[in-house]
């Protein structure tokens, strides 16, 4: 007789990384997650008080000399805030993991798939896995593959413009509900060949991961549940009814001369899906949001269109929509910040973009900027996979609006997005001109 | 004028073929590739300055 062990389940939610999903440090309190009292060393980026005044808050923290912010919360967070900073993060793989790149209150333990792949890779992948994972995925959002759908896009947009019906000047539409946030969402899911019918769901299903990100852990993983269930289906629907389409792609593609596992093809479509949604559309939005207080830019775009070149880069500069984050690998010196492991780290690439000692005027919008290296994409090897399908999209986006409303002014409040993504939710503009 | 690039820094940002695509290409996967040998014609000399001081990992040098 052999003595066996049984393998244990693993726990789903733990205070230790060992056999577990996912841990935290400390048991979740949502009175943790109050306002913030100082964003040096209580920064929260889910505070309603965040978002709106992103800008605001980065300035204060550089005038003040602090590089690095740091918080308590979600069980210990730094925030690099100068360009200097955030690059050096995003460059060293050595010291920071993007095992998982949503700071939220639950880390991933060491039953979640663990570094180099992690659950969405390749954004979740270190190398060197992440660059064979990478290049797997690098071809069909190339250049030359994403200029084609241009045509499409514009369709896309006029229609979503003639739903709002007949708008005579002085009328108020929402260019965020109405507009923005239905174009990526319809561009991704037809990528990947999922229902049409569905874009309110993909919506929800982003909304649960990026903006609730200091919900009780629990609500959180129902969520999860729940996408996962979602996109199963999905995909054994393609295997059921094999169609050319980035799903079909994923399941039919070798790494190594070996198909993916199943684990790898649904996490990159949750990657594909959650990444490519409120993002563009946050850019979009931010975009029309400047132009509806910039009449100056407004009518520059519409009499000078080859502006746009260099306006497009300027918008994704001053408004850059994407945060993201890494869990720090090893204990590290940073800056002078003592890092411990599983530490989370924010990579504030939207705060990079302001920094004046790598921008010139880093706080004003130069429409016709020609010097821009900015990095709304990311630096280093993890750069935006979708950023010429995003930048597509933004360009269509703004041409096609302006086009029809050339002149517009903000109608009311606005109301920011919450969490890593920065842009404007709800966007009411007055439209003063049609044609 | 001669233009460079660092095949190692490039990231596939794709700013260089999109401002200078007389001195640029992208391949398959979308990573920069350089047209010919790198000497710049005096007419292109301006893109060739902009796509370097445009690329986020500067990949892009210049030299006389």
């Amino acid at each position: 007789m052999t003595d066996t062990i049984e393998p244990t389940e693993p726990l789903e939610i733990s205070d230790t990384p060992e056999n577990a999903l996912s841990w935290e440090r400390t048991p979740y309190d949502a009175d943790d997650y109050g306002p913030v009292t100082d964003w040096a060393t209580d920064l929260d980026h889910a505070d309603p008080g965040y978002n709106p005044n992103a800008p605001e808050v980065w300035k204060e923290l550089r005038d003040s000399g602090c590089p690095v912010a740091h918080s308590d919360r979600y069980g210990g967070m730094w925030a690099p805030i100068t360009h200097e900073a955030v690059h050096d993060v995003a460059y060293d793989t050595e010291n920071f993991t993007s095992r998982s790149v949503v700071v939220t209150h639950l880390r991933p333990g060491d039953a979640a798939i663990p570094a180099p792949i992690g659950v969405v890779p390749p954004i979740s992948s270190d190398p060197p896995f992440h660059g064979m994972a990478r290049r797997l995925l690098l071809p069909p959002f190339a250049p030359k593959q994403i200029e084609p759908w241009e045509a499409e896009v514009q369709i896309l947009c006029r229609r979503l413009l003639d739903e709002m019906g007949d708008v005579a000047p002085g009328d108020t539409v929402d260019a965020a509900v109405q507009y923005a946030q239905h174009i990526p969402v319809n561009v991704i899911g037809r990528m990947l060949g999922f229902p049409e019918e569905d874009e309110a769901l993909f919506r929800e299903f982003v909304h649960n991961t990026l903006e609730t990100i200091n919900a009780e852990p629990g609500t959180r993983r129902d969520n999860f549940l729940k996408l996962d269930e979602y996109l199963d289906k999905q995909v054994q629907d393609h295997i059921d009814n094999p169609r050319e389409d980035l799903t079909d792609y994923l399941l039919n593609v070798e790494l190594g001369g070996e198909k993916l596992s199943p684990e790898h093809v649904r996490g990159s479509i949750v990657l594909l899906l959650i990444a490519g949604i409120d993002t563009t559309w946050s850019a979009i939005g931010s975009s029309l949001w400047h132009l509806a207080q910039t009449p100056s830019d407004l009518d520059r775009l519409g009499s000078e269109p080859e502006v746009m070149t260099f306006a497009l880069e300027e918008f994704l500069r001053a408004y850059a929509p994407v945060t993201m984050a890494r869990m720090v690998a090893k204990d590290v010196d940073f800056h002078g910040c003592p890092m411990k492991k599983d530490d989370w780290v924010l990579l504030p690439f939207p705060a990079a973009n302001r920094d004046p000692r790598a921008f010139e005027d880093a706080d004003e919008f130069i429409i016709d900027r020609e010097s821009n290296r900015h990095a709304a994409f990311g630096l280093g090897i993890h750069r935006c996979l979708g950023s010429n399908l995003a930048r597509l999209e933004l360009k269509v986006a703004i041409e096609e609006f302006i086009t029809r409303f050339p002149k517009l002014e903000l109608a009311g409040d606005v109301t920011w997005s919450a969490g890593q993504i920065r842009g404007p939710r709800v966007l009411p503009v007055r439209i003063l001109e049609t044609t | 004028m001669r233009v460079h690039l660092d095949v190692e820094k490039c990231q596939g940002h794709n700013r260089c073929y999109a401002l200078a695509p007389e001195l640029f290409d992208v391949d398959d996967y979308g990573q920069a590739v350089l047209i010919g040998d790198g000497d710049v014609s005096a007419d292109l000399e301006a893109k060739a300055r902009l796509a370097a001081s445009n690329c986020p990992e500067y990949a892009i040098t210049i030299s006389d």
